[in-house]
């Protein structure tokens, strides 16, 4: 005879963990942050690295306030993961103050104080982005052309100086480095009543979105394959979004293709790839119904798209995740899928 | 689910196999105890039979200690239960409360017998002309024989094929899909004695009044489809058809099997006769040919003992009452690693704390599991909503809202999310990348719910008990009040009476 410690069925379980599934985002983001670094240099890297850095910090001191244990929840690069989302959102010779004063926000206000991993009605990221974009317009709108542009040959020190210091290397200034993004210079040009076909003459377009921004996309995309492929997120979000862009904006290019960029250019404008794959896809901010995820994912296509039209922004990915992050809950409770036998 | 009539739809079962919601595709791990063929372990020195192993009430035993009995002998019956027997001959040493095979670790009255080794039956009374029995001798064969489903719920075969005939079922299905790992008994007796089980479903059929007959067998279990059709052929039986069905756990669960054979489902909070369907196991229709045909009660089962806790895994055709601790030392015993004991499966098989408890009617699996297999990768995690659990959820429902309005006790919110639709088959509990010990709070949750009936039931009761009371008293006073105002009115007529009385003529004091 001998006696057994009893426990809960079921007795096996899957090796996946929270930290494993957080570990596939990340690894999936690599190809971007990659083609990132090519167009617009390691100012990037260094923007990463320093969110990374704040956002442990405030998560560790958040753990600390509220008592939780420490290791579980600093290993489970949940943190690192929105730091990161968060730096790829931003100019990469942005100040070293945005990253901490916008992961302040992401991790304290909208993370931990809702109560911290899975409890945020927000995107911790978005929230972050929107506030230091709200608060520090010119810092955060200092963006650099890419690559066949950018002829003055900043290396990693150089972007160091930058961020810490503000202080350009002597031959140059911010005016002189400095562009409008495409999506802004396509807003600012249809606004004072140029054609699209004409505003795209200029250096900063490439095929369909910006130049450089689209090869970007392309790497997201594809690091958000893998996901979909490895089950990590699900397919809905990612196509409703998309989907719901080149559908809504369609028609409007039809009736007036001189006032309006065609559906592709919308798609790979900006961070709407990005959002598509890694930011609308959150799913502790997101739907949890498959029907949810579409009209969650639509929500968002469909408010970017009328902010960059209308809106005073130009591009409104970041605004339309955080409304629907709002009308989730909402969404969730109208799309209960059918049970067996209901 | 709108359909034309979903009894007559129900009547192509098996003829196309459908997919049913979520489920997970596990490794299987069945073949580390299908190696060798089963056998009969040796007579353990004493066997414990409790008398409680159905779904209902403890079995009265027809016993005391000192009784010799013998093999097949009833020694308990419970109406409407199924009865219970003497696995072998020998002496009853007691009757006393043992530690039952439950993961509580309660007690229950047991009747325990030292085999005298002679394994000397009690005269059987077969039916050995089927074909000219009705279907109530029959059912009271089953009854007699203590004929329980052999899956795990142990529900009296008899009750169900009477409520079956009752309802006008067409189709009895036997189930054969297997979907829990490690556990190979169905199979052991599918690929030893097919011919037994065709021969019980044909019993079955007629007592139920069915037409014809599905047995469903997964695909992993080779030639196991062309020995039941063999038998099926040999019987010269038309309406027996035997159906693979693709190995996705937890498809032997019956509202699964039932979608996956016919599409349809079966109706929230009903049963499959409301299909025209009902199920049992493959192994139930093998008792049944044995009690029908033979005579002979329910005192054997095949059981799988295995897991890596065990040296060397096989199955056994063992006796109700052996204790596990005999079957494991017939196994050679467990390895230095061994750290948890099941009954049944590692999905929804139950802990026990102890060996000594005895094997039941239910039990089809001993499943030893060491510190590696149930160590989970790490701590329990917040919920992040991933979703993977609403996507391997058999009943289609939202577990990580449901623990979520559990641990809030939001209690109406879970009803009406479909708690009591969950099957407990811990899929969602297997794929949380968080941990989280889903199924425990979902039978919390469950708990809490039936809690909840029970006490809106009895205050509905205290409520209706109290208005009848106030009605009552108010019908009496009102009645009171009548009875005054009459009598008030009679003296007044008295009064009136007597003064007319006192008048001369006096007629109406004569009337």
């Amino acid at each position: 005879m001998r006696n057994f410690e009893i426990g809960g069925a079921p007795h096996m379980s899957q090796q996946i963990t929270v930290a494993r599934v957080m570990l596939q985002v990340l690894l999936a983001l690599v190809p971007g942050i990659l083609a990132y670094t090519w167009f617009f240099g390691p100012g990037i890297l260094i923007q990463i690295l320093l969110a990374t850095g704040f956002a442990l910090l405030f998560e560790s001191l958040m753990l600390r306030f509220r008592g939780q244990p420490l290791k579980p929840f600093i290993n489970d690069y949940s943190a690192v993961l929105t730091a990161v989302l968060f730096a790829l959102c931003i100019p990469p010779l942005a100040p070293w103050w945005i990253s901490c004063i916008a992961m302040l926000f992401a991790i304290v206000f909208a993370k931990h104080l809702y109560g911290g991993l899975g409890q945020n009605v927000f995107n911790p990221a978005m929230v972050g982005y929107i506030v230091v974009l709200i608060s520090f317009p010119q810092a955060m709108t200092a963006w650099l052309p890419p690559l066949a542009l950018a002829e003055y040959g900043m290396g990693l020190f150089d972007s160091l100086v930058v961020i810490f210091t503000g202080h350009l290397p002597a031959s140059l200034s911010w005016d002189t480095i400095t562009q409008a993004t495409p999506l802004d210079t396509l807003k600012t040009g249809v606004e004072s009543g140029r054609m699209v076909s004409e505003i795209r003459q200029s250096p900063l377009f490439g095929e369909f979105g910006g130049k450089g921004w689209e090869w970007i996309a392309n790497w997201f995309a594809l690091g958000g394959l893998y996901l979909l492929y490895k089950r990590v997120i699900s397919w809905q979000v990612p196509l409703a979004v998309i989907g719901s862009v080149v559908l809504l904006s369609l028609p409007f290019w039809m009736a007036d293709p001189d006032g309006n960029p065609f559906p592709m250019q919308h798609v790979f404008s900006g961070a709407l790839v990005l959002a598509a794959f890694f930011i609308a896809t959150d799913p502790v901010s997101g739907c949890v119904s498959n029907r949810g995820r579409l009209i969650f994912g639509a929500g968002v296509g469909i408010i970017t798209l009328v902010i960059r039209r209308w809106g005073g922004y130009p591009d409104g990915v970041a605004f339309a995740v955080l409304l629907m992050n709002m009308a989730a809950p909402l969404i969730d409770r109208y799309t209960r899928p059918r049970m067996y036998g209901e | 689910m709108n359909y034309a009539d979903p009894v007559e739809a129900a009547r192509d079962a098996g003829k196309r196999t459908h997919h049913f919601h979520g489920g997970l595709k596990l490794k299987h791990n069945k073949h580390i105890s299908c190696l060798v063929p089963v056998k009969r372990p040796p007579l353990p020195e004493f066997l414990v039979v409790p008398l409680l192993q159905h779904a209902g009430d403890v079995a009265e035993p027809f016993v005391k200690a000192g009784d010799h009995v013998l093999k097949g002998q009833q020694i308990g019956l419970c109406e409407p239960c199924a009865a219970i027997h003497a696995p072998t001959s020998g002496t009853v040493e007691a009757i006393e409360n043992r530690l039952m095979t439950h993961s509580s670790g309660m007690t229950g009255p047991c009747v325990v017998i030292r085999p005298d080794g002679k394994d000397q039956w009690v005269e059987l009374k077969p039916i050995t002309d089927v074909l000219n029995t009705s279907s109530d001798s029959l059912i009271n064969q089953l009854q007699e024989c203590g004929i329980a489903g052999l899956g795990g719920a142990v529900f009296p075969t008899h009750t169900k094929t009477l409520d079956g005939r009752e309802r006008q079922i067409h189709t009895l299905i036997l189930n054969g899909s297997e979907c829990e790992p490690y556990i190979s008994c169905d199979e052991m007796l599918m690929r030893e004695q097919p011919e037994k089980i065709v021969l019980g479903a044909r019993i079955l059929r007629r007592a139920l009044g069915a037409e014809q007959v599905v047995i469903a067998i997964e695909d992993q279990m080779g030639a196991v489809q062309e020995a039941l059709t063999y038998a099926a052929e040999c019987a010269e039986c038309t309406s027996i058809l035997v159906v693979k069905v693709t190995k996705i756990y937890p498809e032997g669960g019956e509202r699964q099997l039932i979608k996956v054979l016919t599409g349809l489902e079966v109706p929230a909070g009903g049963r499959p006769s409301d299909l025209g369907l009902v199920c049992q196991n493959v192994a139930t229709a093998a008792a049944v040919a044995d009690a029908v045909l033979e005579g002979k009660p329910l005192i054997e089962r095949y059981i799988t003992v295995t897991g890596n806790g065990i040296l060397h895994p096989r199955n056994f055709l063992a006796l109700i009452g052996t204790p596990f601790s005999h079957l494991v030392e017939a196994c050679g015993g467990y390895t230095e690693d061994v750290a948890r004991l099941v009954v049944g499966g590692p999905m929804m098989g139950y802990p026990v704390s102890s060996d000594s408890t005895p094997v039941v009617k239910a039990s089809n699996c001993i499943l030893a599991l060491t510190q590696k297999d149930i160590t989970t990768p790490q701590a329990e995690m917040p919920c992040i909503r991933c979703g993977e659990c609403s996507r391997a959820c058999p009943a289609s429902l939202l577990p990580q809202q449901l623990h979520l309005q559990i641990r809030n006790s939001m209690w109406d919110e879970a009803q009406e999310y479909g708690l009591l639709a969950c099957i407990e088959c811990g899929c969602c509990d297997f794929v949380c990348p968080s941990h989280i010990p889903l199924v425990q709070w979902f039978r919390y949750g469950k708990g809490q719910l039936r809690q909840r009936a029970i006490e809106t039931q009895a205050t509905d009761i205290a409520r209706e008990r109290f208005e009848a009371r106030e009605a009552r008293l108010l019908r009496k006073k009102q009645e009171r009040a009548e009875k005054m105002a009459r009598r008030k009115q009679m003296l007044k007529d008295k009064v009136a009476h007597k003064t007319t009385a006192n008048k001369p003529d006096g007629k109406e004091a004569d009337a």
